[in-house]
């Protein structure tokens, strides 16, 4: 459920099928900087009602998914 | 009631230009600004003198206010263009991507006020001692070919190194950003992005639907690499292709220089979002509502007065 949410909300973002995008997809490889990043965690926090902190280890889609499950918990 | 000189030299009520944009600054924008008080502005873009006396005839149909044409002097047809606004004696020209001298003596024999857009000190000099009426002074905020200086360092350094009027232009697109114009010594300003979005702009749907969609980070700027040809657009599929196969280590300026073509016709004519190459400001971001021309001159100079008698609250 979360996970469909962030590939929508990225593809929605980056102009391309979410069916581009897996748990796997590094933001790198798909064209995020970090200025992009921090734009989809304000996002994220608003869609999701959850406070996200910038972190280092937040690469991939299913690193996302899984600190905002975490989080919702 | 804002006054410039820049509004007495052309007859028009408002300082505001409409920035030329090609596939997009057509005869019934221009016409919209025009009779909004401000000045409209055709582009010639890269066609055919046969597309532009369309253009001027549509915006002669709509407005009998003056408007000028944007000349891109890299266009292929530039020579055939230059000699069209002549003959159909438009009252303004204003001119980018290169120096306009070789058309100056015959423009300012026809009576054309001429007003070439720069973005160094040195290409305003030259403009300047061509002939130029005023200059726009474009920093790299704005959308499509830039340079590579801000508004915020272009504008005064270009004010201080001549004395014709000058309009800034890149970044600007509310009342704030025309009165921060003013006290960096320009008389007026030009607007690209903003009028993007004016309601009759005909523009595809898409195209308008990204800018205003867009938020603070969503431009980039493609063909650095190599120089001469930056642009900057919304970040898209297209826009991150271009830049991927840029900086390929392989990749020659030749290669880059074809990347993009077509690209904007695919954005502004088909509204392909995937291919196409969505040019637009950096101030896209601040851009929410599709409004009138009439509308968005009217708020732009509102605002810009009520902060410029504003301005004392910060004097003791």
């Amino acid at each position: 459920m979360v996970l469909e949410k962030i590939k929508e909300m990225l593809a929605d973002k980056l102009g391309i099928s979410a069916d581009e995008i897996t748990a796997e997809s590094n933001f790198t490889e798909l064209g995020l900087d970090s200025l992009d990043i921090a734009e989809m965690l304000m996002n994220i926090e608003a869609e999701f009602g959850v406070t996200v902190e910038a972190d280092a280890s937040l690469t991939t889609v299913g690193a996302i998914v899984a600190k905002i499950e975490e989080l919702q918990k | 009631m804002l006054k410039s000189p820049i509004c007495e030299m052309l007859g028009i009520s408002y300082p505001v230009f409409q920035g030329g944009m090609a596939w997009i600054s057509d005869g019934k924008l221009a016409a919209a600004v025009s009779n909004a008080g401000g000045l409209g502005i055709i582009s010639a873009m890269n066609a055919e003198a046969g597309y532009l006396r369309e253009q001027i005839k549509t915006a002669r149909s709509l407005t009998d206010k003056p408007f000028g044409v944007n000349i891109m002097l890299m266009s292929p047809h530039a020579d055939e263009v230059a000699q069209a606004v002549i003959e159909e004696k438009v009252p303004v020209v204003t001119t980018g991507a290169g120096s306009p001298a070789k058309y100056m003596p015959a423009w300012k024999a026809a009576g054309i006020k001429v007003i070439p857009v720069v973005a160094s000190v040195a290409s305003a000099k030259m403009a300047e001692r061509a002939g130029a009426d005023a200059l726009i002074a474009e920093g790299q905020e704005s959308g499509g070919h830039i340079g590579e200086l801000t508004t915020m360092t272009l504008v005064p350094q270009v004010c201080d190194a001549v004395s014709v009027p000058v309009l800034a232009a890149g970044g600007i697109a509310d009342g704030r950003g025309m009165a921060a114009s003013f006290m960096l010594g320009a008389c007026g300003v030009q607007m690209g992005t903003r009028f993007l979005v004016a309601k009759e702009c005909g523009v595809h749907r898409n195209y308008k639907d990204m800018v205003l969609r867009a938020t603070d980070i969503s431009t980039v700027t493609t063909g650095r690499r190599f120089g001469g040809n930056t642009c900057r657009c919304i970040k898209n599929p297209f826009s991150r292709e271009f830049l991927r196969v840029e900086y390929l280590p392989e990749t020659t300026a030749e290669d880059v220089a074809s990347l993009g073509t077509g690209a904007l016709r695919k954005a502004a004519v088909e509204g392909d979002t995937k291919l196409g190459c969505f040019l637009a400001g950096q101030i896209s971001g601040m851009v929410k509502e599709e409004m009138t021309a009439e509308q968005i001159v009217k708020e732009v100079c509102e605002d810009c007065e009520t902060i410029l008698k504003r301005s004392q609250t910060w004097v003791r």
